[in-house]
């Protein structure tokens, strides 16, 4: 069982056999059939493009740019090699649908990069998967062995005249890779650390050629809206926030998995779905969009819809669809203290802000959660914060930032009283009754 | 475009950065990482400024100006963001300036005053870098204050070619680090010390020593290769403290080479002569000045009215002033010898009188960067011009086809278009197929003796990059120079310019390789080789050390040794020289006397003493001067440097007149078969042996490039000699042999043994470029 739970899916129909992610099961599914559609039609390129544009797809890794406007700023008449890029380093604490839509339906990916490919006029393509994931990247490998048998990718595809060659690169696990141009230096061989922007991919991306680079879960909605037309995906969400989305929802639910819903769908829908609350408990505060995006306090996630504009309006960010439920045994300080470790530690060091930043807003977290706060801290952290954040290459300064700048906003008294009384406002033992870990062991 | 920066207005052309644009207005924007000869890295963000409608501050160095952009530095925006960037940078830095080396001299400390705080919120640990020891030249004791700029790792892969340094590790654990074990020694790495805006990387040998505001600056001139380098020197109480590079566009640019900053601890070498010598019942003693002139003008005067004037030679190094090569000649000329020369490591001499001009690089070394192409033949190009090197390498960065024909596989490290590595002996075939090549692609015909020749693919290829394209150039470096078959490799280049329309030029050997000629310290009668190939009664030495810098040292040594008088102006007493000399008169070099260098481009750079003269030691053109009033011999009676030099050059001229490289009258006679059945030598001087300056200097003789010479050969000579890599053997060249260590090179072409000069355990060998007999010892 691939996802746990869906509510008018496209992307995880038809996942339920245990050969889902074969190439025949994918055929018998419809899969390839746009593909076939756009080469054998000829479809000019400006209508793929123009079909991705009025579905209104977001992208899906966390930013929620428009895809079609992305491709369009692909230069047209470049002469010489352009790429499309996958990105599958999906590392965001909280974030596990890209790996299951490698696991369990790798052809969609393929036929949105192909599908991209023809479109942007690209003949050459990669999907850089995150080394954690070797199995799924030994996976993608053989599908596109498979594809590429099939005629899918490679030269002269299905006779068209159109080339698209598409290799699996793997990384090795660092976070920093998911930004794009960190990601486009790695596939070169290179450190993976960000580069400066402009210029953007578009003009100057990976070996120094226009490139686009879209979310795993950004390629495989493509073959979807190419066979329903861009107007009905978008009516499948909500106006700005057109089709399904798959959700990653974690933490004190009683069934955290992937769910694909349509956005636009109430939170408190989804949280049914996850199984509710585990152990009957009290929401105390969602992240709705992986590790990086602002922290929402219950009351105001229970009224929020789970799409890019009802989030926002919510306080914080969509992201890539990570919704980490936390319930009142959680200690907030504790919680941050982890998120600032992972960027800390995930910090590439190029840039000084967030090199020296990100550790110094760990080290200060971390003293107050062991009882060694002082008065000032708070004011400190918060400085710190607008000192990194808008001041860095790339976004992790910021996305390191958020996490801080929220929870003390929204939970200051818990901060305040661990610095003040050295020790937690949720007694231990509460947050032990919460934990899986302690319920199991002692 | 135009943009607005504080309220001035600057023009810039398009693609220029806000940081260009300040800089043309004079506006000052804080900042680290950015330099203006490496790639932007826009890292250490202090340079961030507000920019009208951007709603955060971008960094100046990297943000393109728009037309009609506005930027404010100081504006409350600008200075928080860079306060804020100042406070990072400091957090983890150890402010330890009273113990740095760097402090003084320190840019993180000077914008600290701007913008740091009085006091540190950072109340955590901070971090621990451990020390690096990455070899002679470089400290890496105190990492622990980089700043994670990474402009040494982008000079290394930018610059100098190599990375020795990268950045290892994630977030604050980020570190400056080379490969495991390896050492940052390249021949230009000493840049990064200057490059480095903290104390993390400083001058080994320097370290400790000084604090910058005792020194004084003073200018000077580099007396090593041929570029020239203007160099600032350090002093301190009297003694130069440290050599840093002066910016000058046109010539060095804002580097210098390892040899010119590190060679300056030869200045205060235990080795230095302090009074002058004469052997006294066989053995050398200390005299006064008045009591060693007046027995050398004595010596030289029996010698000559025995046995006549032409027994008469002297020797002069190419690394000497101008105006002591020039008074040399007029002091040998004025004896009635017309043995006179400035060339020790030349063979051929058959294009004296031959040529058009002066030999010279053939155009000035900022147009370098303007070529489509370039070809170098006969060269060990980074170590024998380490500037120059650089600026082909960054030619070939940017699209200009560099092709390298010698007869060394050392990595040039640079992106080469075309190489070509032949024995010495198949040189001038090697270079006479590109003529062909040439030839045949213009449809022209091909100068006669060529005819037997077919040119391969890569010679084709060579010679259709130097017919492309608008300038291009073919230089002869050193090893062509000293070349059997010099004159005949001058004769080619200048064929296969005029066929291709490039220009032919001479890298040229040492500081006065150019100067050399205008001092007219050219022979009459017996040059450098056939001086000491026909023994003379009295030579006259300045500043070589014949053993180590003449083409067949073993020819040269027995030459002196047999001879009546051997007199030797030189800074250094040690060495083989006590086993030849008669007379030792301690000069001064390059720091502690005035004179003049001409460089391979023709400019004229003059320089004067930074420090008085150690000991007795007194310059060569006051010794020589002294001496020729002692000899009562005409046209002596300069008061100063700059009056013998404005007898060569006219005053005030900044690049000498007459350079051409023309050649004519030298037929062209290829042997067309390399010796069969012989191996011959191929010998480099390697860049710490290369002059005298470089050999007495600590530091650089512990490099990687200072380890004892080996006889290199490629897998089938070795086993041909049936001897292993690493086993001894026997080098044998006339009367001389040397036992050293075999070692398999596959970049050492076929039927060669590759054994540097210039070093005490082969100066008993014979030529650079002759037939050497292998075997097992």
């Amino acid at each position: 069982m691939a996802i746990l739970g869906a509510l008018n899916p496209m992307l995880s129909v038809g996942l339920d056999g245990d050969k889902a992610w074969r190439l025949a099961d994918y055929v018998k599914r419809g899969g390839y059939s746009a593909l076939r559609r756009v080469l054998e039609q000829k479809i000019p390129q400006s209508e793929v493009i123009n079909e991705v544009k009025k579905s209104v797809l977001r992208g899906r890794g966390g930013a929620g740019f428009p895809t079609g406007l992305k491709w369009s700023f692909m230069p047209r008449s470049f002469p010489g090699d352009k790429y499309v890029v996958c990105n599958s380093d999906e590392g965001e604490p909280g974030t596990f649908k890209d790996r299951d839509i490698l696991r369990y339906n790798p052809h969609s990916v393929i036929e949105g990069m192909a599908i991209a490919g023809y479109a942007m006029g690209a003949a050459r393509g990669y999907n850089y998967i995150h080394g954690e994931i070797w199995e799924l990247y030994e996976r993608f490998e053989e599908a596109l062995d498979e594809a590429r048998a099939a005629g899918f990718i490679g030269s002269d595809l299905l006779g068209s005249g159109v080339s698209f060659e598409l290799f699996a690169h793997h990384g090795y696990g660092a976070y920093i890779c998911g930004e794009e141009t960190a990601l486009l230096e790695s596939i070169e061989g290179k450190k993976g650390q960000p580069r400066f922007k402009p210029p953007f991919p578009a003009s100057f991306g990976l070996y120094g050629k226009p490139t686009t680079i879209n979310n795993t879960e950004t390629f495989a909605s493509i073959p979807y809206i190419m066979n329903l037309g861009g107007e009905a995906y978008l009516e499948a969400g909500k106006p700005n926030n057109g089709g399904t989305k798959l959700f990653s929802v974690s933490g004190h639910v009683n069934r955290p998995g992937n769910y694909e819903i349509p956005l636009g769908t109430p939170f408190a829908t989804l949280l049914e779905m996850a199984g509710g609350m585990r152990g009957g408990r009290k929401l105390k505060a969602c992240i709705p969009g992986g590790s990086s995006a602002p922290v929402v306090p219950a009351a105001t996630m229970m009224n929020a819809t789970m799409d890019y504009d009802g989030i926002s309006k919510a306080g914080s960010m969509l992201g890539s669809g990570a919704v980490i439920v936390m319930d009142e045994t959680t200690c907030m300080v504790k919680a941050l203290e982890r998120l600032s470790f992972f960027y800390y530690e995930e910090s590439c060091g190029q840039c000084t802000p967030c090199r020296e930043g990100t550790s110094w807003l760990y080290k200060v977290v971390h003293r107050i959660e062991n009882g060694q706060g002082r008065p000032g801290d708070l004011d400190l952290l918060e400085s710190v914060t607008t000192n990194i954040m808008g001041r860095t290459i790339c976004a992790l300064g910021d996305a390191a930032s958020m996490p801080v700048q929220s929870f003390i906003k929204h939970y200051r008294d818990e901060f305040a009283y661990h610095i003040e009384h050295k020790k937690c406002l949720v007694p231990v033992d509460v947050q032990r009754a919460g934990s899986s870990f302690f319920t199991a062991t002692v | 475009m135009e943009i607005e920066i504080d309220g001035k207005i600057a023009q810039v052309p398009d693609g220029s950065t806000i940081m260009d644009a300040a800089q043309q207005i004079g506006a000052y924007i804080p900042h680290f990482c950015y330099h203006k000869k490496l790639s932007i890295a826009a890292n250490c963000r202090m340079c961030l400024v507000q920019v009208e409608k951007a709603p955060k501050p971008l960094p100046a160095c990297a943000t393109p100006v728009t037309n009609g952009m506005k930027v404010f530095t100081h504006s409350e925006l600008a200075v928080k963001a860079q306060k804020g960037v100042m406070e990072f940078l400091l957090i983890n830095h150890p402010l330890d300036c009273p113990i740095c080396d760097q402090g003084g001299e320190c840019q993180l400390q000077d914008l600290a005053v701007g913008y740091g705080g009085s006091a540190s919120r950072f109340q955590e640990d901070k971090r621990v870098v451990f020390h690096k020891d990455v070899g002679p030249l470089i400290s890496m004791q105190e990492m622990a204050r980089c700043i994670h700029c990474t402009r040494c790792v982008r000079f290394g892969q930018e610059i100098a070619g190599v990375m020795e340094l990268g950045m290892a590790n994630r977030n604050m654990h980020s570190e400056i680090t080379t490969f495991v074990g390896r050492s940052v020694d390249s021949e230009l790495s000493g840049n990064m010390i200057d490059l480095c805006p903290v104390g993390a990387l400083t001058s080994r040998p320097f370290r400790y020593s000084a604090r910058s505001w005792e020194l004084s600056r003073r200018r000077s001139i580099s007396p090593h290769d041929s570029i020239g380098a203007n160099l600032t020197v350090q002093v301190k109480n009297n003694v130069v403290m440290r050599v840093l590079p002066r910016d000058n566009e046109d010539v060095n640019e804002c580097w210098i080479s390892d040899k010119e900053r590190f060679s300056y601890e030869a200045l205060n070498s235990s080795a230095r002569l302090a009074k002058p010598m004469i052997r006294v019942d066989g053995a050398l003693r200390e005299v006064d000045w008045n009591v060693a002139l007046d027995y050398v003008s004595h010596a030289l005067k029996d010698v000559i009215s025995n046995s006549g004037e032409a027994s008469l030679a002297a020797l002069a190094s190419p690394q000497s002033t101008l105006e002591e090569l020039y008074l040399l000649q007029k002091l040998t000329h004025g004896l009635g010898s017309g043995n006179v020369d400035f060339r020790p490591r030349r063979r051929d001499f058959s294009s004296d009188g031959k040529l058009a001009g002066i030999p010279w690089l053939g155009l000035k070394l900022s147009e370098i960067k303007n070529l489509d192409a370039a070809l170098v033949v006969g060269s060990f190009l980074r170590k024998d011009h380490p500037l120059f090197a650089q600026r082909l390498r960054q030619l070939a960065k940017k699209g200009g086809k560099v092709s390298l024909l010698s007869s060394s596989g050392d990595d040039s490290l640079i992106n080469l278009h075309a190489q070509l590595t032949v024995s010495p002996a198949d040189l001038p075939l090697a270079l006479a197929a590109v003529v062909k090549a040439a030839a045949q692609l213009k449809n022209e015909a091909a100068p006669a003796g060529l005819d037997s020749i077919d040119p391969c693919a890569t010679s084709q290829a060579i010679a259709r990059s130097l017919l492309d394209g608008e300038q291009r150039a073919v230089f002869l470096g050193n090893a062509a120079e000293q070349h059997p078959q010099a004159a005949q490799l001058h004769v080619l280049a200048i064929e296969l310019a005029r066929l291709t329309g490039a220009t032919c030029g001479f890298i040229g050997e040492a500081a006065n390789s150019v100067g050399g000629h205008i001092a007219k310290a050219l022979p009459t009668a017996l040059n450098a080789y056939e001086m000491f190939a026909q023994p003379r009664k009295a030579y006259i030495l300045l500043g070589v050390e014949p053993e180590l810098d003449c083409y067949d040292p073993q020819q040269a040594l027995a030459a002196l040794k047999e001879a009546a008088v051997v007199v030797m102006l030189t800074p250094f007493g040690d060495g083989m020289a006590p086993d030849y000399a008669d007379v030792l008169l301690p000069i001064t070099p390059f720091t502690e006397t005035s004179g003049s260098f001409v460089n391979t481009e023709g400019r004229i750079q003059s320089f004067t003493g930074v420090v008085r003269p150690f000991g007795d030691a007194r310059p060569g053109w006051k010794v020589l001067r002294v001496l020729g009033n002692l000899l009562a011999l005409a046209g002596f009676d300069q008061n100063s440097s700059e009056q013998v030099r404005d007898e060569m050059v006219p005053a005030g001229s900044p690049f000498v007149a007459g350079l051409d490289n023309r050649i004519s009258g030298v037929p062209l006679s290829l042997s067309l078969m390399a010796p069969a059945g012989e191996l011959q030598r191929i010998a480099d001087v390697p860049i710490y042996f290369a002059d005298p300056l470089a050999r007495h200097a600590p530091a650089l003789q512990k490099t990687r490039d200072a380890v004892a010479p080996t006889a290199r050969m490629n897998a089938a000579t070795l086993a041909r000699l049936a001897v292993t890599d690493g086993a001894p053997v026997r080098l044998r060249q006339g009367n001389g042999e040397a036992v050293l260590t075999a070692r398999a090179d596959e970049t050492v072409p076929a039927g060669c043994v590759r054994v540097a000069a210039a070093h005490v355990t082969t100066a008993a060998l014979g030529e650079m470029f002759g037939a050497i007999n292998v075997e097992r010892a």
